[in-house]
């Protein structure tokens, strides 16, 4: 895995209107080791999960979510939100390890 | 008319069979699943309500490591009346918990979509709540062919 993956994102609509309702999908390459799984010498992996979601447009929490390892490796999320104002969508995974990936797309409202 | 067996009806009677039998062999390893209490936790031990949530998984999956789940919940989404959050638990999992959603006005509407690990065939639960502390519950069977915890 690559050192800080790049993820993908994509909103259905780079314009709205306010009120409009856009729908955001986003995944990230992870693992989500579960910390369940032993390797071959009967050791437990350790676990590595993105353990948050967020999603915010200008500043604003539009989006979270906390995330277990019942989630599959490479986590995939479709959600949607309220244009309300042109700003950044800002996207951040945060890891178990306290490292951050983070995506950015804009949004403009008229 | 004779009653008739359609071969949809037939194989998904061999499937559950099937499956009864693997769990039944498989279970004593997921003996210590958390989901009542994280329910009883999310909802403060208020019982809760059927309807309003729709969650949607597949019937059979046949990777438990990647199963596609989403769920909406109808609601205004307005700041008198909104979805606050959704809980989802697996009851057959090592460990109940999948995930938590966190919703506001801002989020224009309450659902949303993701991929998870399912240990075998079991039942997922969706419960949402909202603004006013109401609870409301759907749950979901799905088999598994391929559980998705490794080892």
């Amino acid at each position: 895995m690559a050192p800080t993956p790049r993820p993908r994102i994509r909103l259905d609509k780079k314009e709205a209107k306010t009120g409009e309702i856009v729908e955001v999908k986003a995944l990230v390459a992870h693992i989500m080791e579960s910390g369940q799984r032993k390797d071959k010498d009967g050791k437990v992996i350790p676990r590595k999960i993105i353990n948050r979601f967020t999603c915010e447009v200008n500043d604003k929490l539009v989006f979270a979510v906390d995330l277990e390892p019942a989630i599959s490796a490479n986590p995939y999320l479709q959600f949607k939100f309220r244009a309300s104002e042109s700003g950044p969508v800002v996207l951040t995974w945060h890891d178990d390890d306290g490292s951050k990936i983070v995506g950015e797309e804009k949004i403009s409202v008229s | 008319m004779t009653v008739t067996v359609s071969r949809r009806d037939a194989l998904v009677l061999g499937g559950v069979a099937a499956v009864a039998f693997a769990i039944g062999s498989a279970s004593p390893a997921f003996a210590k699943n958390d989901s009542a209490e994280l329910i009883k936790a999310f909802t403060g031990g208020k019982e809760p309500a059927t309807g309003k949530i729709t969650l949607d998984l597949p019937e059979i999956a046949e990777n438990g490591n990647t199963v596609p789940l989403a769920f909406s919940v109808d609601s205004p989404m307005t700041e008198a009346d909104h979805v606050t959050d959704v809980l989802i638990v697996a009851e057959g999992n090592p460990r109940g918990g999948v995930a938590t959603f966190h919703f506001s006005p801002a989020s224009g509407v309450a659902e949303a979509s993701t991929r998870i690990r399912l240990a075998g065939t079991q039942n997922v639960i969706a419960i949402a709540k909202t603004n006013d502390g109401a609870v409301f519950m759907d749950t979901k069977q799905v088999k598994v062919t391929i559980g998705g915890c490794g080892g």
